[in-house]
């Protein structure tokens, strides 16, 4: 039944580089998202998580085409089977696919909330169509001529959602539209998320809170310094022993139904990212074998790049 | 409403202390200048020539022999009436002689004024809209050559060209020489205007272009143009819908604030065109040691100043709703 549904967005090995200058005159290429891959179903929620820095909004901004000027992109991006090109995402953006942005300084300062909802259109049926969006997510009339300094942080949450459902998306890029929201109102708005994934659109759900993350997505990928380490379905997190890869482990341990405990080290940046498995150097099982090139493979159900999975990891 | 007033009235005693500075520091000034107002203007030889008495009548006039703060303070107490006093150059009231002048200046400057701020406000956004591109680098270096370009000069280079070689526009004055008032066309006046019109622009426009560039590229940069892309808004539609309203409020302040450079500007300007406007006006009296009309230009270029700064400060008001509702919530 699964195996049925379209997919709607795959990515393929992508990876992200910016050209820096390094001093005067010497060209230096940062490697901030490397051979990541992952596709969206119809109907389907999946959550990316990650820590800060390890390269979610960049993802989004790649699928989007609104990548900075000194970037640039790998790999094969592609949408109901048709490859992305800039042209096409051009098209696409705004309209099929569309994007919950991570803050309020996505929002125009001067702009009036409700003119931003409908892009600045002036005329009835959109503004029928913003006032029905707004009523839908529990905000006043009113608040369509506020403007958004005027508004609380919840609000401009629900705002920036429902810049979204103006249109009829097929897929809804979510970048961590929870942080700061109280976890009852965190969940409300992720069930928003849930419907629309529920009518048939595919939702892309960047994502901090891992627990959140397991309760209202199908499948959960664990990024780590700009590429992906796992991907699991959400269920595999109710026990620690169905998780593939020694990263996802540890944050199962951190989760705060489950110890607590955090991992020491931290995340490498791009520019002293280690060769073969980023995660090696906080690794408790590493090999030799870990400081080459490590695949991104399918692994009961899900996938991994790890070379252990079904090893020693038990 | 109450709280209106008190803006503007605070404003108003603001306006009030400047010029009341302005006037001290203008006044200090010719009363420590080394130019005996009687020797400029009467001339050495007429002086050798009158008797003691006569001069002491004239120094009285001139107000040589009385002193500084007494003079000062006559001044500020009749200017306070009302009364300006009477221009010793032009042996006219003050009050008539800065209207004729203004006049004669306000029309220029305005255009000057309107031209180099709309110009450079369009310039400077279609510059930062189109970063690194060409039209970008011929814009920003429109802007870097004409800021580091004195305004005199620029005024003789284009005299020399339209008015000496080409000979397609006039060399000075604000009419032609010898004709009555009554007489004076509007065509007269525009072609008497363009040179100096021209020149005021020209290096007014620089500072405009390099503002609004810098803004436009913070905004192009801001995260909600980066939004704005993502929901398929076009390149035209972020300019107008998102760009112009960010970078307009600056824009103004900016534009309303450069009033007092174009009424500086104005002085050499007029000088090189022989312009007989407010600038040349300040020019004489200064060096001629008329005081009561250097107080007089000097007071009312300040409070045009202020006004200018004060219409920015009430636009603001207007215009940024986080002002306007800040305002209206204290
Ligand atoms: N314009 C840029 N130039 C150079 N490096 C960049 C640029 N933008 C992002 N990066 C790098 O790319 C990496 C990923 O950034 P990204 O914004 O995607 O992180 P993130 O996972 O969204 O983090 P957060 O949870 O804090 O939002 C970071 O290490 C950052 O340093
Ligand atoms: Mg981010």
């Amino acid at each position: 039944m699964l195996e049925e549904r379209k997919k709607i967005l795959s990515i393929k090995n992508l990876s992200v580089s910016f050209s820096q200058y390094e001093g005067a005159f010497r060209w230096k290429n940062l490697l901030a998202i490397k051979d990541l891959s992952l596709d969206v179903k119809e109907g389907e929620m999946v959550a990316v998580v990650g820590s800060s820095g390890s390269g979610k909004s960049l993802l989004a901004h790649s699928v989007l085409g609104i990548l900075p000027y000194n970037a640039t992109r790998n790999g094969e991006i592609s949408f109901y089977g048709e490859t992305l090109t800039e042209k096409r995402m051009r098209e696409l953006r705004g309209k099929e696919i569309v994007l919950v942005p991570q803050s309020v300084s996505y929002l125009d300062p001067l702009m009036k909330t409700g003119l931003q909802i409908r892009k600045g259109k002036k005329d009835e049926s959109s503004r029928q169509k913003s006032l029905e969006v707004l009523k839908c997510y529990g905000l006043e009339r009113d608040t369509e001529n506020l403007y958004p300094f005027e508004l609380s942080g919840g609000m401009i949450r629900r705002i920036l959602i429902s810049t979204a459902v103006m249109e009829q998306p097929r897929l809804v890029i979510a970048d961590e539209p929870t942080p700061g929201l109280h976890i009852d109102i965190a969940r409300r708005v992720l069930s928003h998320f849930r419907e629309i994934a529920d009518e048939g659109a595919g939702v892309l759900l960047i994502i901090h809170d891992l627990e959140l993350a397991v309760e209202v997505a199908d499948r959960i990928v664990v990024l780590y310094a700009g590429t992906n380490l796992e991907e699991a379905r959400a269920s595999d997190f109710l026990e620690e022993n169905r998780l593939r890869h020694p990263y996802t482990r540890a944050l199962y341990r951190a989760m705060p139904d489950n110890g607590f405990s955090a991992e020491p080290g931290t995340q490498p940046y791009a520019e002293n990212r280690p060769d073969g498995c980023t995660y090696a150097p906080r690794c408790e099982y590493v090999q030799e074998k870990c400081l080459k090139e490590v695949e991104y493979r399918n692994f009961q159900g899900g996938m991994v790049r790890c070379i252990m999975a079904g090893g020693e990891i038990r | 409403m109450r709280k209106e007033f008190l803006f503007i009235l605070k404003n108003f005693v603001r306006m009030a202390i400047l010029m009341f500075l302005v006037s001290i520091v203008a006044f200090f000034l010719v009363s420590v200048s080394p130019i005996d107002p009687l020797k400029v203007n009467v001339g050495q030889t007429a002086l050798g020539s009158m008797s003691q008495e006569q001069i002491e009548k004239l120094s009285q006039y001139w107000g040589t022999s009385i002193s500084p703060v007494r003079r000062y303070l006559s001044w500020a107490g009749d200017f306070i009436r009302g009364d300006m006093g009477v221009s010793l150059l032009y042996r006219q009231p003050v009050s008539r002689v800065i209207g004729v002048k203004l006049s004669n200046s306000l029309l220029m400057l305005g255009i000057s004024w309107l031209i180099s701020g709309i110009v450079g406000f369009s310039l400077g956004i279609l510059a930062g809209a189109n970063r690194g591109k060409r039209l970008d680098k011929g814009i920003s270096a429109y802007a870097l050559i004409t800021a580091s370009t004195p305004a005199f000069w620029l005024a003789l280079v284009f005299l020399m060209l339209f008015g000496v070689w080409l000979k397609i526009l006039p060399i000075g004055l604000s009419v032609p020489i010898g004709t009555e008032a009554a007489e004076v066309t509007i065509r007269d006046r525009i072609l008497h205007g363009i040179l100096p019109v021209l020149t005021l622009s020209i290096t007014g426009i620089s500072s405009m272009i390099l503002h609004t560039r810098e803004k436009m590229l913070e905004v192009m940069e801001s995260d909600y143009v980066l939004f704005a892309k993502a929901r398929g808004e076009t390149g035209t539609q972020i300019v107008l819908g998102h760009g112009i309203r960010n970078i307009l409020l600056p824009a103004l302040t900016l534009q309303f604030a450069s009033i007092s450079e174009i009424i500086g500007g104005s002085v050499l300007v007029e000088q090189v065109f022989s312009y007989p406007g407010i600038g040349q006006a300040a020019v004489t009296a200064g060096l001629g040691g008329d005081v009561p009309l250097l107080l007089g230009i000097a007071v009312i270029s300040a409070a045009i100043v202020f006004t200018g700064n004060f219409t920015a400060n009430i636009l603001y008001g207007i215009v940024d709703p986080r002002i306007r509702k800040a305002r209206n919530n204290i």
